[in-house]
């Protein structure tokens, strides 16, 4: 009786937690709806699927409990109801999966008009470069990276000299622009983590990885880190802006690209070599 | 129902059978220390393993200590705070539950219940013990060298974890670490080799394979996924060694730490995690499958009625191990690999899930109709299966690659773990060193002091775990010392997060209930007969209790039947063990 009294008050307590919570996922500010959604989704079936098992079992625990005299059934198989049960969980397992798959694929299919943004992360901070004028971004490379080149932009790349170069300052991005985020890692594993984005992907040094968003909220956010870094992983933080389109308008026309960060230091080396 | 026929095996008599040449031990060492009997090599695994997993406990009480009341205790800073993190989990789930499985119930209950004197090779067997042992002595020393054990993650994540921007790894803690993980593994291949043959070659006449409890089938497929998965992790372990010490570069691009440019280059992050992985999933199999088995067998005996769906379980437990190879980068879906991996890992994983529920509905099913006796072994059981389900249903959530992208890396996958292959299986140790005490040491475990030690540490569990999936929601990041400011988390997260540690202490006191229940009762427990829970199996039909050396009689028992011929209509008594010869008509299944 008390055992079957615990069960019930756990599942009915579990639920209440649940309807109750104030702990919930943030407002999102991408297009990825979707995977709120499919939480919601996976919420409502598993929950059905908990409460019903588990009342099930504290009916059993209350009413099969040990009597004096009671015999046990014996039943060691039966087909047809093991065959419902297998068709049903399956049924039940599509269900989860088929939207998923569908979402997934969205997911992993950048759209034409994407901007490319790249994020760069290293012990313990985060870099940014935009594509400037041309739209497309040069090539970069870790064994590139020096002291005047902290990105390691290939200086050969014509495509390159007109990349926006963003340290130790705030990204932005467009409301309404899809962007692909290309990652990339100086050093050990790092992952680009905005809640409100909902997307992350880890950023691996010796490749470029990169998932796809379409910012819709205009804001501020915190960037954290999301894959194990060393001790300062808990402190790599950062912030992202989604302005609208004048905001952002203004603020790229600030920013200066990497030939002119070059040549900057190229002055200050000849002023330098003056006596 | 199936028709169920009293099989007719030709039923040999045992002098047939050529008798087994045991070693016989002459004193005390050969006898107790370096002893070759599987009861004693259990015994010495178990105490070991559950020795270390106490260091684990206080290592998770630091942790809870830091996530529940940050900036209190200056002992804890980010670097002991990733050590104790790192520690923690490869303890629990190599060093704990895989050797306390099998190693510790593996060698007592694979011989026992399959009607076997011994092990097939005893001296391998107390080989694997000793290195075993080894491995946890070079695991604890990483403790006491300079800079301390590495703060990796227990998954180890190269470049980071030898690099100098994590505690011990360019000291000699992730160097130990390694070196203990590659001594565990030639440790467990023999201990494992050997359980694999004993079952296939030792077992007694009459007992076919599908006449083995459900104990012995789970603890002997998840050893032959320990075989066929661990050699890839001891091939990660031995590239990262190199790797650290001779500056190859399996695993390291070319990088820059802090300005510098290493010397590395042209080795990929991501085959390591594919490795480690091609383990890591099989593993948590290791560990479930011998709690499946064993949880069928507690609640079968304790509701005194068959379990439902025999053959259903046998072939679960093979298919969900045979899947279990071809899930394994569902740990990688935000790791960068190649996106479409997605469609078809989330697809594997799903699937997996139905053999997984089908164990659970038969688990419910046997208690139908059943004589629910609710002893610490069924509540043990019964807190597998709430905590089971529960972490299985969010694996759901993890599994389907859609959702795992807002919840990877968050708290919600820590609550997610700790549910399914932490507290579950835990439950399952807990209920079958209640059930199987008896056997061993010849008396009851307290009852009384079961019953609370099983309540406290049954809900104060899903005290912290069922709370702390909210926390991963709200987004908060897993493997973070504290918070510090951003704006998306509430104030509240902190007092919630101080809840599930006052309930994590709780448990964790509660532990001292259980340790002193097990020595009391060594002296004062209630003697226990040789049956107390009027079981079928083998192991409860032994001469002596403790059995001794040799396990059986002079005579080795004779199989008549399943084990699980329980309530069985006709029989003078609630239970037919399985070398009861009695003919009843209903009787003798599968």
């Amino acid at each position: 009786m008390k055992t079957a009294l615990a069960l019930v008050v756990l599942v009915i307590g579990s639920v209440v937690f649940h309807l109750l919570s104030p702990w919930w996922w943030t407002p999102i500010a991408t297009n990825w709806v979707f995977m709120d959604n499919m939480i919601s989704l996976t919420f409502w079936i598993t929950g059905f699927v908990y409460v019903v098992i588990l009342l099930f079992v504290a009916y059993c625990v209350y009413k099969f409990r040990y009597r004096e005299g009671r015999v046990a059934a014996y039943e060691p198989e039966n087909n047809k109801l093991e065959t419902w049960l297998t068709v049903l969980t399956s049924l039940g397992v599509a269900a989860l999966l088929a939207p998923g798959l569908v979402v997934w694929f969205q997911f992993v299919t950048v759209p034409e008009d994407a901007t490319e943004v790249e994020v760069v992360g290293q012990q313990w901070s985060w870099s940014f470069r935009l594509p400037g004028a041309d739209g497309k971004l040069g090539t970069a490379d870790n064994r590139l990276i020096s002291d005047d080149n902290i990105l390691g932009i290939n200086p050969e790349d014509p495509y390159g000299q007109d990349d926006i170069v963003i340290d130790g300052d705030d990204l932005h991005l467009a409301v309404g622009q899809p962007v692909k985020m290309l990652l990339r890692s100086v050093d050990v594993l790092h992952n680009f983590y905005v809640p409100e984005f909902r997307a992350k992907m880890d950023m691996v040094p010796g490749m470029i990885t990169y998932y796809w968003m379409e910012p819709t909220r205009v804001g501020t956010y915190d960037v954290l880190c999301a894959e194990l870094c060393g001790t300062g992983h808990a402190y790599m933080r950062g912030t992202v802006l989604i302005d609208s389109d004048e905001d952002y308008a203004l603020w790229i026309s600030e920013q200066t690209t990497f030939a002119e960060m070059s040549t900057y230091q190229k002055i200050e080396l000849t002023n330098l070599g003056d006596p | 129902m199936a028709e169920i026929e009293n099989d007719s095996l030709p039923i040999l008599p045992p002098a047939e059978l050529e008798e087994v040449e045991l070693y016989h031990a002459t004193n005390f060492w050969t006898k107790y220390v370096f002893s070759q009997d599987a009861k004693i090599i259990a015994i010495q695994y178990s105490g070991v393993a559950i020795a270390v997993g106490l260091v684990a406990l206080v290592l998770s009480s630091l942790i809870r200590l830091q996530l529940g009341f940050p900036e209190m205790f200056d002992f804890i800073t980010p670097e002991t705070y990733y050590q104790f993190v790192t520690m923690h989990g490869m303890i629990m789930v190599v060093y704990l539950l895989t050797a306390l499985f099998l190693g510790g119930f593996g060698n007592y209950l694979i011989p026992l219940m399959i009607g076997a004197r011994d092990m097939a090779f005893p001296y391998v067997n107390m080989l694997s013990f000793w290195i075993y042992f080894l491995a946890v002595l070079v695991l604890v020393a990483s403790f006491f060298v300079p800079g301390g054990p590495t703060g990796a993650g227990w998954t180890l994540y190269p470049p980071q974890a030898i690099l100098s921007g994590t505690p011990g790894g360019q000291g000699l803690g992730i160097i130990l670490m390694l070196l203990s993980l590659a001594l565990f593994i030639i440790g467990f291949t023999m201990g494992g080799l050997n359980y694999v043959v004993t079952v296939l070659q030792m077992r007694t006449r009459g007992m076919t394979m599908m006449r083995l409890p459900l104990t012995v089938w789970g603890i002997f497929t998840a050893t032959v996924l320990a075989l066929l998965a661990f050699p890839a992790l001891l091939v990660a372990t031995v590239m990262m060694l190199f790797d650290r010490l001779l500056e190859t570069s399996f695993f390291m691009p070319s990088l820059v730490e802090f300005g510098d440019h290493l010397s590395y280059g042209g080795g990929s992050p991501i085959l390591f995690q594919h490795l480690f992985w091609f383990f890591g999933h099989p593993e948590v199999y290791i560990v479930a499958l011998p709690a499946f088995g064993i949880v069928s067998d507690l609640i079968s005996t304790h509701a005194r009625k068959n379990i439902f769906g025999y053959r259903m379980m046998v072939w679960a437990i093979v298919g969900i191990g045979a899947l279990s190879f071809i899930v394994w980068a569902h740990h990688m879906y935000v790791s960068g690999m190649h996106p479409y991996f997605g469609f078809f890992f989330a697809t594997t994983t799903l699937i997996i899930a139905v053999p997984t529920a089908l164990k659970v509905y038969n688990w419910i099913l046997t208690l139908w109709n059943g004589n629910i006796h609710l002893t610490t072994p069924m509540l043990f059981s019964l807190g597998f299966i709430v905590t089971f389900l529960n972490g299985g249903l969010t694996g759901l959530f993890l599994g389907n690659v859609i959702v795992d992208i807002p919840l990877s890396d968050t708290m919600f996958v820590v609550a997610h773990f700790h549910m399914v292959m932490g507290v579950a299986p835990i439950l399952v140790i807990f209920g079958a060193i209640y059930h199987w005490y008896p056997k061993v040491a010849g008396r009851m475990l307290d009852e009384r002091l079961g019953q609370i030690h099983f309540w406290v540490t049954f809900v104060g569990s899903y005290l912290i775990f069922f709370p702390m999936h909210y926390i991963g929601l709200v987004g908060v990041p897993r493997r973070y010392p504290e918070l510090g400011d951003a704006a998306f988390i509430p104030d509240s997260v902190a007092t919630l997060n101080s809840f599930i540690s006052l309930a994590a202490f709780t448990v964790g006191i509660a532990q001292i209930l259980f340790l002193y229940n097990l020595f009391r009762s060594l002296r004062k427990g209630q003697p226990s007969g040789h049956n107390p829970w009027r079981a079928t199996t083998l192991e409860w039909q032994t001469a002596q209790t403790p059995p001794g050396h040799g396990n059986f009689g002079p005579e080795l028992p004779l199989v008549y039947r399943w084990p699980y011929d329980y309530s069985v209509p006709g029989a003078s008594e609630d239970f037919l063990a399985q070398n009861d010869p009695a003919q009843i008509a209903k009787g003798g299944s599968a």
